[in-house]
């Protein structure tokens, strides 16, 4: 089969773009930016793709709550286009903001008839954040982890916390074994303290993925950890490649 | 109908917003009772707006039910005005909401949001509640007015709110004003100069008022305000570009220009003596400096400062500095791509005592924050990483606090110049015009004084990011297509200035009715002057305009003709069918009377300073890592996105727990590519009290020496000047700043690093009464040198943190008696001495020499010298590398009088660098040093720091105590 295709999705606000782009293509992908605006036109475009990443940014400025407004017009105007995108058989990722904006659209199997089961809210530090952190992959079934464990990756947000509606919510989640992939203490240990766990989120919980593996969400930022010198201690040695290309490999090879 | 929608943290939830207000309250000495709950609130305004759509707006907008609870209400409700449960007792409500015709980002988003839910688009504000108990009526006053809300831009409100109803501005009715000059004596010109704000001097009121007397007839307002912003020190920088007369120890010496006969010419005589290999590109002219990367492309830098909208309001003008500084790389050339930026900020100490604070002054606690968090919004939404920086701390910058913002970007080498073609039509496109911004130009014109913030309020704005990335990520495609001849971005004087500078050498009509606005009832002056953010103006070819306007469509961002530039030579200004003004390009640009300033400097005599002598100096190496100048920024840099865009390659804090402080950023701005850029920057305030001279060469060597430290090529760093000064009408201030100018032309010729652009603010005094005499705070002369180095292949770099015990540790550079204005002679209360000098041919192979050694992988770690000299840069090392250091002072090598232990410990002699070298790369290392480096230590595995001095350790100390003095006082 030939290279996947990944849509890099961009609205107001979106700048990761370039780089998730770029890691996609050193997995091997071709890739295509699309402004929101073109894909609320014309929204069968997103038939042309195999992969749809939602990048990293501030979406309409994050204004209101982050990932709102753009999780809301995916919602209310490409519902359709996205359920046959996933019905399809196909991928979708949503990184830092993506997360953000994935967990408000439906896409990520989130809601169930009390409404939304978890949410992303504001750092338990009161602003935003970048460092790098540890975090335990426990792919499971989903796509994009499978045959990671440990990795260094980086942060940045202020509404990365994630937090279950009660604890029958989280342990639903858990036991479907949705909650993919986990901060950790340097040295691999559970639980995770701040600034190990940078937000507070519950469970340690970093990304979540939907109930077919195929729909994932995270608040590091794989597209970052693509080349060794973007690790913060390569000058010290130990660091051969970039372990967050990994991710985008995964996607990848999925359609090989 | 008007609602009002709060959004309350869930009963499971903290009350975030509240901790942060009880916290900061108590600090401010509220008391231990005071306590709080908080809400968001929006007031949403629809004629039709019912409560089963305001309920949907809720539950699908504006609230998370996970963890938030939403309360409505038609405003003035009662149900709004209780106290929240989570709150026990009386409280008093405050509320606050930005002033009308203050940008509020949040509140466009949530109309636009509306609609998108097919609701009716609403009028929307948003506001903060902010209910307190503990305190009286009149506690709840001051800490709404100290901590809640700055008046320059927000209202608060104490119990309800009295709106009924949200106003959306009046209509405006024309009306052609005059402004009466003729006739007006000197004593009236300049009373008019400063009640219009427009801080014009007397010749320059004089010449206006002859050129509307020989035509005449009177000036209108619009004309008025078009020579004054086009002729304001901000715009013109008619001090330092104008004619001096200096006198100095070595006589006397005139100036034409004064910038363009130091700094500028000793770039020009640099690109000659380079001749094919010269590698500047465009110098001095456009909106940033610009020089060759590689085979495709060049590299921007400028640094602006926004220091007196910063003073009046922190948050929004750090923001909006940040922003304009941004705009500054969009439209250089045909609009170069931002890549990384940087942030310098100067401040009084944080703990001054709230009721010490002169009238008018804001706490320097609440300034730092508020300007962190402007900086810290606007570029990580932006997408543009904030690589560099430096805080610094002086009792002086109570009234002004310095705001250096920097941005670097990459542009194309074929779109590096620009050019307006006669015929081109005038576009503005992005942020709409209000009333925000009116008289900035001028305003940073005039001296602070406790009423500033009454008089200037509209001087100060807030940004809004998300705007401007529609520009850039707009601008960038249509630049691509090559759908305009020239762009420039609306900065100080906002079209005045924009249109006014592209139209220079054509001549250009603007028609002022076609400009959008945020709300109806501006003047045609009002629309001319107006800063507000986030707004360009491009010429583009009439064949080009449909293309270009609807790429602009396509992406949301708002583009329209306001004029033409017309090959007239002169600007004519019209509203509708009326002219409003006209005036020749050549008044405007080349019409300010030649005003000849005096200047002196009169070097202070050198007052010995004796260290003193001690047999322990470990309590001066904790207290000098534990002063706010070099104490860790961590606090400010963590709310940094220093990593977005993917190219950080060594990033702002190294070292094994990535806590160590770096010396400079290295950033691939092509992730295709290896070639690095690499950011540094150097200042020295403390040394300009002694000689300012000595402070501009120790800001440029440190600038240098810090690229150099992480792998930078010394043949490839170009530089960035920033003046900020006090009152130039001082001979005294401003000689003391010609003395700086002098070196800085001085040092570039003998280190080979051009000045590619830079920037000044001057009259940073702040005024206010006291005992009924006038009192002055003038800042310490403050140059701020940026440098953007380069590096072939990024992983040549070299981080300071210790890498391995065994290590050799060499010191580069010769020690001096240099401890006048160190941070030693600081921490130990010591006046006089001697500044650090350059020998600038020495530090030109010094710095050459040690990037051969870095570029062939013999230099494990390596380290500037700077605050707190080589006590400082050891501790730093091993506790970032978490290894311990042996050094023996006896091995250090000395140049000229007075050696001390003190002097080899703490002198902060400029051009030295620790270097951690491999055993096995002893031999390679020194013979690359050529003598210039020696052994004076190693590393070791002890997590201890001993300094020996003849056999006997004269510091010693833990690495973990070493860190903890270092990291604890801005640990906010």
């Amino acid at each position: 089969m030939a290279a996947p295709k990944a849509l890099i999705l961009r609205s107001p606000g979106t700048n990761c773009d370039v780089e998730s782009a770029h890691a996609f293509e050193l997995a091997g992908a071709t890739t295509e930016s699309l402004h929101i605006r073109r894909l609320l036109e014309q929204p069968d475009r997103v038939d042309d793709f195999q992969i749809l990443c939602l990048p990293g940014g501030f979406s309409y400025g994050d204004d209101i709550s982050a990932g709102r407004v753009l999780g809301n017009e995916v919602r209310l105007h490409l519902a359709d286009a996205c359920r046959r995108f996933k019905d399809a058989g196909k991928l979708v990722l949503g990184i830092c903001n993506g997360f953000q904006v994935l967990m408000k659209t439906g896409l990520l199997d989130i809601d169930d008839d009390q409404g939304p089961q978890a949410t992303l809210t504001l750092n338990d530090s009161g602003h935003y954040e970048a460092r790098w952190v540890r975090a335990a992959a426990v792919p499971g079934q989903c796509v994009f982890l499978q045959g990671l464990s440990d990795l260094d990756l980086p942060i940045a947000h202020a509404e990365g916390k994630f937090v279950a509606r009660d604890q029958d919510a989280f342990d639903a989640l858990q036991a479907a074994g949705r909650l993919v992939i986990r901060y950790t203490e340097p040295c691999g240990a559970s639980p995770a303290t701040y600034p190990a766990n940078p937000n507070g989120s519950v469970g340690d919980v970093a990304g979540i993925c939907d109930t077919t593996g195929r729909v994932f969400g995270l608040m590091p930022h794989p597209e970052r950890f693509v080349d060794r010198t973007q690790h913060p201690r390569w000058t010290r040695g130990g660091v051969e490649e970039g372990a967050g290309l990994k991710i985008f490999e995964n996607a990848v090879g999925y359609f090989r | 109908m008007l609602w009002e929608v709060d959004i309350h943290p869930a009963p499971t939830e903290a009350d975030r917003a509240a901790e942060r207000l009880v916290a900061s309250a108590r600090q401010a000495g509220y008391g231990e009772q005071l306590n709080a709950a908080t809400a968001r609130a929006f007031l949403i305004q629809g004629e039709h707006l019912g409560e089963d759509q305001v309920q949907r707006i809720c539950d699908e907008l504006l609230c998370d039910r996970v963890v938030e609870r939403a309360e409505f209400a038609p405003v003035g409700d009662d149900r709004l005005l209780a106290t929240p449960a989570r709150l026990a007792g009386d409280a008093t409500l405050v509320q606050v909401l930005p002033k009308p015709g203050v940008m509020d980002p949040v509140a466009l988003s949530t109309e636009t949001a509306i609609a998108d839910l097919g609701i009716e688009r609403p009028l929307v504000r948003t506001l903060n509640k902010y209910w307190l108990t503990g305190v009286d009526a009149a506690a709840a006053q001051s800490v709404s007015d100290r901590l809640l809300a700055n008046d320059a831009i927000e209202q608060s409100v104490i119990g309800p709110l009295s709106v009924d109803h949200l106003d959306a501005g009046g209509a405006y009715e024309f009306h052609l004003q005059h402004v009466k000059i003729s006739g007006l004596d000197d004593d009236a010109l300049m009373r008019l100069s400063k009640e219009g704000q427009l801080y014009l001097q007397l010749a320059e009121m004089q010449t206006i008022q002859r050129y509307f007397d020989e035509l005449g007839r009177e000036p209108t307002d619009i004309e008025l305000e078009t020579l004054a912003q086009t002729w304001s020190e901000h715009c013109s920088h008619k001090t330092l570009a104008g004619r001096i007369a200096y006198r100095d120890e070595n006589g006397e010496r005139t100036f034409d220009n004064m910038l363009k006969e130091t700094i500028f010419a000793a770039t020009l005589e640099l690109r000659e003596r380079w001749g094919a290999d010269d590698w500047c590109v465009s110098i001095f002219k456009d909106n940033a400096g610009i020089v060759r990367f590689d085979e495709e492309d060049n590299i921007a830098f400028k640094v602006e400062t926004h220091n007196h909208p910063s003073a009046l309001e922190p948050y929004g003008g750090a923001n909006t500095g940040l922003g304009g500084v941004i705009r500054d790389t969009l439209g250089t050339g045909l609009g170069a791509k931002p890549v990384c930026s940087t942030d310098v900020f100067c401040f009084a100490p944080p703990d001054v005592d709230a009721a010490d604070l002169p009238p008018g002054v804001l706490h320097p606690r609440r300034v730092m924050q508020g300007v962190v968090e402007g900086v810290r919004d606007y570029g990580n939404r932006m997408g543009i990483p904030t690589v560099n920086g430096a805080v610094y701390f002086d009792e002086r910058y109570l009234g002004n606090p310095l705001v250096y913002c920097g941005n670097a970007g990459i542009i194309p080498r074929d779109m590096s110049f620009k050019e307006p073609q006669p015929g081109d039509l005038a576009v503005a496109i992005g942020g709409r015009t209000g009333r925000d911004g009116i008289h900035g130009a001028t305003f940073s014109s005039a001296e602070l004084t406790s009423e500033s913030e009454d008089l200037s309020g509209g001087a100060v704005q807030i940004g809004n990011a998300i705007e401007e990335k529609r520009v850039q990520d707009v601008l960038l495609a249509a630049r691509d297509r090559g759908l305009y001849t020239a762009v420039t971005d609306c900065g100080a004087g906002g079209f005045s200035s924009a249109v006014g500078e592209m139209g220079e050498e054509i001549g250009a009509e603007v028609w002022l009715d076609k400009a959008p606005l945020k709300y109806e009832g501006l003047s045609y002056t009002e629309i001319w002057i107006s800063e507000a953010q986030e707004r360009m103006v491009f010429s583009v070819p009439e064949a080009k305009l449909a293309e270009f306007q609807s790429l602009c469509e396509s992406e949301g961002v708002e583009a329209v003709v306001i004029g033409q530039f017309n090959p007239t030579g002169k600007l004519l200004l019209k509203y509708g069918e009326h002219t409003v003004g006209e005036l020749p390009m050549s008044l405007l640009h080349d019409g300010r009377p030649p005003v000849v300033r005096q200047a002196s400097y009169t070097p202070s005599p050198v007052t010995p300073l004796t260290p003193p002598d001690k047999a322990n100096y470990t309590a001066d190496l904790l207290a000098i890592l534990g002063s706010l100048n070099v104490a860790s920024k961590e606090w400010v840099i963590r709310q940094y996105d220093h990593e977005v865009q993917g190219g950080s390659v060594v990033k702002p804090l190294v070292g094994v727990r990535s806590d160590g402080p770096g010396d400079a950023a290295v950033v691939r701005p092509k992730l295709t590519s290896r070639r690095g850029m690499v950011i540094g920057c150097g200042m020295n305030p403390r040394y300009g009290d002694l000689d300012t001279g000595r402070m501009a060469a120790s800001a440029i060597d440190e600038a240098v020496r810090n690229c150099v430290a992480v792998g930078a090529d010394p043949k490839l760093i170009a530089v960035l000047d920033n003046f900020c000064w006090g009152d130039c009408e001082k001979p005294e201030t401003l000689g003391s700043l010609v003395r700086a100018a002098i070196t800085c032309h001085d040092l570039s010729l003998q280190l080979e690093t051009p000045f590619v652009s830079g920037k000044d603010s001057l009259n940073n005094e702040f005024s206010y009464e006291a005992d009924g005499q006038k009192q002055t705070i003038a800042i310490p002369p403050s140059l701020l040198i940026s440098a953007m180095g380069q590096i072939d292949d990024v992983e040549k770099s070299v981080t300071m943190d210790l890498k391995q015990a065994g290590s050799a540790l060499y010191l580069v550079g010769a020690t001096r008696d240099e401890l006048g204005g160190s941070h030693f002679a600081q921490v130990n209360d010591l006046e006089g001495g001697a500044a650090p000098t350059v020998d600038g041919p020495a530090a030109r192979d010094t710095f050459i020499a040690l990037h051969q050694a870095i570029n062939s992988g013999l230099v494990r770690a390596c380290h500037d010298l700077s605050e707190g000299g080589l006590a400082v840069a050891a501790a730093e090392m091993a506790f970032a590398g978490e290894l311990g250091a042996q050094i023996d002072l006896s091995a250090v090598p000395f140049v000229g009088d007075g050696d001390s232990a003190a002097a080899r410990l703490f002198s902060e002699s400029n051009t030295r660098f620790l270097c951690e070298v491999a055993p096995e790369n002893e031999a390679a290392f020194s013979e690359a040093l050529g003598g210039r480096a020696a052994k004076v230590g190693v590393v070791t595995d002890s997590q201890e720091l001993t300094i020996e001095s003849g056999g006997a350790a004269v510091i010693k100390s833990p690495l973990g105590e070493l860190k903890a003095a270092w990291q604890s006082p801005l640990a906010w």
